[in-house]
């Protein structure tokens, strides 16, 4: 294996390289954190790196490597969205409010993932507490999309995504509650996965919004998103909402032919919203899909466009009183010198959240407040429940649903920071899949003008496996998801 | 309806948010464009649709009232901004 391919290897080969001794745990590491080094600085996707215990674990994994007590992800190198909290080492959301906040205890994805034997190298930027689709909102400044610097990598798990793609790590959690994993995957051309509510324990993750949020796999294959999800799947205690089931084993049907599988794309998600160019890319995808004897039929997903009203009420609902524990008083933000009580409230909450999170809380308590709630939140449920009926309705007649995942490529920075409502429809194709609980995977299918778009596939309830059968197949037959960027220009 | 700078305070005020005088303007009519937003929903009939809290319409699963925890104060209250005695320190509430 040359030392370009340690870090830009899918970890499925980090793997195999690792279990014949080609290269050993600790060599990786030190290629992952030495691409961090050499261009972080440009593009700001790691805000926190834990060189001297990533190089102890990668030690420890060189120890089970040899004494044969190793699994696939035993020495891979990961990096966790800064949303996770990671016991002892810092845990911010991006966010003033809780720029001191180091956990006492590990999220669930990071124990397990812990467990599995990966690597942790450190923390990937984000926007503040999730919201965002540009990673524009971050106390630690932007992240800069490797494919272009002048661009954003999406959000809100943008530095998970810029990492992918820029070397740093083969592997990345991230979060998403309205396509907070599949946008920025596809701006910069990696593989994320939303996987159905419930799959994947909450524990640990900083609540945005309780009924959306999932944490999922950030990788280069869809293979390794399979490998990621089984190690981070399954019910947890610790989560009343991690749903009870048995976990599929994701790998196993990966190289099954999708031949008669029926894939649903909705006419919705190809109207005015799309760059055309998009669109023809996304098309092009399908048609490989179809020579691989996947079937395309039409379908109607009605309430697409109020989706996004649907979802601007309930998620900032649901984050207004999530984020009401930030008070001043337990942990997080204080404000100096407090007055009386209700000072220490608003001057703490005032100073430590951005403004974006501010809107949110805003809208969530007005559409929760007495008068406006039926109008508003119950309203906006009640919508929630067609949306849902919409994609039932789809899965009658299709295996799989299939679309773009972001209306367009990466934006310039700046580009929509001062137009919230413009951002919002950044996620108009991904957002209604959370209302729904779906899962949803976010695939390279090419650039336009050097930039990656994505293809979307959404999936049945808990069935995240047939969607990594398409996608694997996808990658089979094409060489979007082995494009790299060349990093021109990015500085340490 | 349009939305006024009294609205907003009123709101900031439930959600113990202080805005600052001078982006009050600014703040009230991006709040205001959001809920004009939101309000396209009205259009949507909704009659006799039973309200959706969770995808998958789950109970939320009750365990055993047991005792799983054990006392990790300390650890807990290290991240606490002021703490004195093992008490979390506010502002005096009566004088």
């Amino acid at each position: 294996m040359t030392r370009e391919a340690l870090t830009t290897a899918s970890a499925t080969e980090l793997s195999s390289a690792l279990k014949t001794a080609e290269i050993s745990a600790v060599e990786l590491t030190k290629a992952c954190i030495d691409a961090i080094s050499a261009h972080n600085g440009s593009i700001n996707a790691v805000v926190t790196l834990c060189e001297e215990s990533a190089l102890a674990e990668a030690k420890a994994a060189d120890l089970q490597l040899r004494d044969g007590t190793a699994g696939p992800l035993t020495g891979i190198p990961l990096l966790h969205k800064d949303i996770f909290c990671t016991q002892n080492v810092a845990t911010t959301c991006a966010s003033k409010m809780l720029a001191n906040f180091i956990p006492p205890y590990d999220a669930t994805v990071v124990s397990r993932l812990r467990a599995a034997g990966t690597v942790m190298l450190g923390k990937t930027n984000m926007d503040e507490f999730a919201m965002g689709s540009s990673t524009e909102t971050s106390v630690f400044g932007v992240t800069r999309n490797p494919w272009d610097l002048n661009c954003v990598p999406g959000g809100s798990s943008g530095g998970a995504a810029a990492a992918v793609a820029a070397g740093f790590a083969p592997l990345s959690t991230g979060t998403d509650t309205g396509g907070s994993i599949r946008q920025p995957a596809s701006l910069c051309g990696v593989t994320g996965l939303k996987p159905t509510y419930g799959r994947v324990s909450r524990l640990g993750i900083i609540a945005f919004a309780s009924s959306l949020d999932q944490a999922g796999p950030m990788t280069r294959t869809v293979e390794d998103a399979a490998l990621m999800l089984q190690a981070m799947s399954g019910v947890d205690a610790g989560d009343s909402t991690s749903a009870d089931l048995d976990v599929p084993d994701f790998t196993a049907g990966l190289n099954q032919p999708i031949a008669g599988l029926k894939i649903g794309i909705p006419k919705e998600y190809f109207n005015h919203n799309l760059d055309q160019r998009v669109a023809e890319k996304i098309h092009e995808a399908l048609d490989e899909l179809v020579k691989e004897g996947a079937e395309l039929i039409d379908i109607d997903l009605p309430h697409t466009e109020q989706g996004i009203a649907t979802y601007y009420i309930i998620a900032p609902a649901e984050a207004s009183t999530n984020l009401s524990r930030y008070d001043g008083v337990r942990f997080g933000h204080r404000c100096d010198n407090p007055q009386n009580l209700t000072d220490l409230y608003e001057r703490s909450r005032s100073e430590g959240f951005g403004e974006e999170v501010q809107r949110r809380i805003l809208v969530g308590t007005y559409a929760l407040s007495a008068g406006f709630y039926d109008a508003y939140f119950k309203k906006a449920q009640q919508v929630r429940r067609l949306i849902s009926e919409d994609f039932q309705k789809a899965f009658e007649r299709c295996d799989v649903i299939a679309g773009p995942a972001a209306p367009g490529t990466a934006f310039p920075l700046g580009a929509k920071s001062d137009d919230p409502l413009a951002m919002y429809l950044e996620d108009i194709y991904t957002l209604s899949v959370n209302l729904a609980g779906l899962p949803g995977l976010s695939i390279p299918a090419g650039l336009i003008d050097g930039m990656p778009v994505g293809l979307q596939l959404i999936g049945r309830s808990f069935d995240e496996t047939t969607l990594l059968r398409v996608g694997h197949r996808f990658q089979l037959c094409t060489n979007h998801h082995r494009a790299k960027p060349t990093l021109a220009g990015a500085k340490p | 309806m349009p939305t006024i700078p009294a609205d907003v305070l009123s709101v900031a005020q439930l959600a113990r948010l202080r805005i600052d005088e001078a982006a009050l303007d600014d703040v009230t009519d991006r709040f205001g464009r959001t809920l004009d937003l939101v309000a396209q929903l009205e259009q949507i009939d909704t009659e006799g649709v039973i309200p959706m809290s969770n995808p998958h319409d789950m109970q939320q699963r009750l365990r055993a009232d047991e005792v799983t925890e054990s006392n990790q104060r300390e650890a807990l209250q290290k991240t606490a901004p002021a703490v004195a005695d093992g008490f979390f320190l506010v502002p005096k509430v009566l004088d």
